[in-house]
């Protein structure tokens, strides 16, 4: 359940593993079930379109908070405001962190190191089985411990969001669930989600939901326009 | 092979490789970055050889001197840096350089805007070099597609010994989709470089030319290029498709990202009882005219993100400007399916 998770939610994953996405998904699901304020940051500053920060007004329109790392969302001109500080500190606030592409994009969280408290800290990796960079057991954890040695923390859990876009089926699902399930055992970090778009993957079946590890949730397009 | 995820740069990349490009010269600009960070980590692998250039003017002639030595390479830039590049292209056109220019287009004009934009049509198609010149400009739809123009075009470079460039637009750069790398592109009976490149001599002088004293000489060899290229690449390289023409009574005209956004348009309008269908050009020049003869069309919508640069090829090649209506988005903003219907109903309206 997303309420059960650290009240600090960073999510990574190279890009293209559906970081934003989820983080979207993820935050509009928690604002449901969370009795606390609710925020996201877009610590991007790796990618320039596909933000989150594109999606602000639906994102403020369902009572979530958002604060940005451009100055305006068509923009590559990077900036970390300071109310990016707040939700960490203040535990009045459930807070999602879209965190940047990849190693690179990780080096943002460090200004705010010194206020994460580590007890209150779940670090997620999105991982997409179809991306080059995350393609097998071994990239996997190459690209987890690049994660961890640039930002400091360690991964708390995974999220296998393995998929072809629109060309995704429960199968790609399945085989995504089964490596990364041998770097959960090798690593002992976690499946905590798996994570699909509905309007694709059509074959979910009992069966399919058996093989798969973590909650299994749904999510709608916010980021991918219906042409793309 | 299966399908892989990637973004269009990283995926140019990679087709770039695979087509056995073995130099890259470019210089950073978004929103094509990704296409030298991917060709910095991955070209050295496979024994290439990766130059960040000092600019983009420097690097279209690193090309000069890579390609006039007989080697597979490319360049990649976005619009003002593609800008730069223009002299250079002229040059390389003008010494019979195979290469390939990657161009991904931005919102301009100058620096502009960093989002998506197809405000570079004339500057792929005219060129802004001197002379009396044309390239091979392929425009892909999809990632795949992007793969494919890649490949092709450093054989068609190699082929009729000219640049070509692969135009996209900023959303093909940076989207991601499923994409198959062993999808075979045509290939051609490439002459052997050694009897032209620079260093294959053998005493016998391989020259490179940018300026010739004579000209009867220079006239001659604007004749041959006429002639021996541009002649054979209009007959044997245009490409295109046609969507849901066999009906259609109205033609959206697109390329690139728009015409992915006419596709969505038309399956709306359709609902709404508009045959209508999508001619788009898959080479910007040469230019597909044939589809353009179909009688039964009463309009021709141009649907770009500029200001209907491509109008004028629309019109010549239908010959019948009055056919020919126009909607578009510039600057970096892309369009919505929404606006598009909307502005066929009108543009179609008002023709009832």
């Amino acid at each position: 359940m997303y309420t059960d998770d650290k009240r600090v939610r960073i999510i990574s994953g190279h890009y293209g593993s559906g970081k934003t996405e989820f983080a979207v998904n993820y935050v509009m699901n928690l604002k449901k079930f969370s009795n606390k304020k609710v925020a996201i940051s877009d610590m991007d500053i790796v990618n320039v379109y596909f933000r989150s920060r594109e999606k602000r007004d639906e994102i403020i329109s369902n009572g979530v908070e958002i604060f940005d790392s451009s100055i305006s969302a068509s923009a590559d001109l990077p900036a970390i405001p300071k109310e990016m500080l707040i939700p960490f500190v203040n535990k009045d606030y459930d807070y999602v962190v879209d965190l940047g592409g990849n190693d690179v994009g990780t080096i943002v969280l460090g200004r705010f190191k010194e206020y994460i408290d580590l007890n209150e800290l779940d670090f997620f990796m999105v991982v997409n089985l179809y991306r080059p960079e995350t393609l097998d057991f071994d990239a996997i954890i190459a690209q987890k411990e690049r994660l961890e040695k640039a930002s400091g923390f360690n991964i708390t859990g995974f999220v296998n969001n393995t998929n072809l876009v629109r060309e995704t089926t429960a199968a790609d699902l399945i085989y995504g669930d089964e490596i990364l399930r041998k770097v959960s055992n090798a690593t002992g970090v976690p499946i905590k989600y798996t994570s699909y778009v509905e309007e694709v993957v059509k074959d979910i079946t009992p069966e399919v939901l058996s093989k798969l590890s973590g909650e299994v949730i749904p999510l709608k397009y916010y980021m991918r326009e219906v042409w793309m | 092979m299966a399908k892989v995820l990637m973004k269009g740069n990283e995926a140019t990349g990679r087709a770039a490789i695979q087509a056995g490009c073995t130099f890259f010269a470019g210089y950073p600009i978004t929103p094509q970055n990704e296409v030298p960070e991917y060709l910095s980590r991955e070209l050295p692998l496979a024994g290439g050889t990766f130059v960040q250039a000092e600019s983009e003017v420097a690097a279209i002639n690193m090309l000069y001197g890579a390609g006039g030595a007989g080697a597979r390479c490319m360049t990649s830039s976005s619009s003002p840096g593609i800008a730069l590049k223009q002299e250079g292209i002229g040059y390389c056109v003008f010494g019979e350089i195979p290469c390939v220019i990657n161009s991904v287009s931005r919102g301009g004009p100058a620096l502009g805007t960093i989002q998506p934009s197809q405000q570079d049509y004339n500057q792929a198609t005219r060129g802004g070099a001197n002379g009396d010149y044309h390239i091979p400009v392929l425009a892909p739809a999809t990632i795949q597609e992007a793969v494919d123009a890649v490949k092709e075009a450093f054989e068609i470079a190699d082929f009729y010994r000219t640049p070509v460039m692969v135009l996209q637009d900023g959303l093909i750069g940076q989207m991601m989709e499923p994409v198959d790398f062993d999808v075979p592109v045509k290939k051609r009976e490439i002459p052997p470089k050694s009897e032209w490149a620079l260093g294959y001599g053998n005493g016998k002088a391989h020259i490179i030319e940018g300026i010739v004293i004579d000209a009867p000489y220079c006239e001659k060899k604007n004749l041959r290029f006429f002639e021996e290229k541009y002649k054979v690449i209009e007959e044997n390289e245009v490409k295109y498709e046609e969507y849901m023409m066999d009906d259609a009574e109205y033609a959206f005209v697109a390329y690139g990202s728009t015409s992915r956004i006419c596709k969505t348009a038309i399956k709306v309008l359709r609902e709404k009882g508009i045959k209508i269908g999508l001619i788009r050009p898959q080479t910007l020049w040469p230019f597909p005219k044939k589809p353009f003869e179909n009688k039964n069309i009463k309009l021709f919508i141009d649907v770009e993100m500029n200001m209907g640069q491509m109008v004028p090829d629309v019109a010549l090649a239908c010959n019948d400007k009055n056919k020919v209506k126009f909607f578009g988005r510039c600057g970096g903003m892309i369009p919505s399916p929404e606006e598009v219907i909307e502005a066929a109903e009108k543009i179609i309206g008002g023709a009832e």
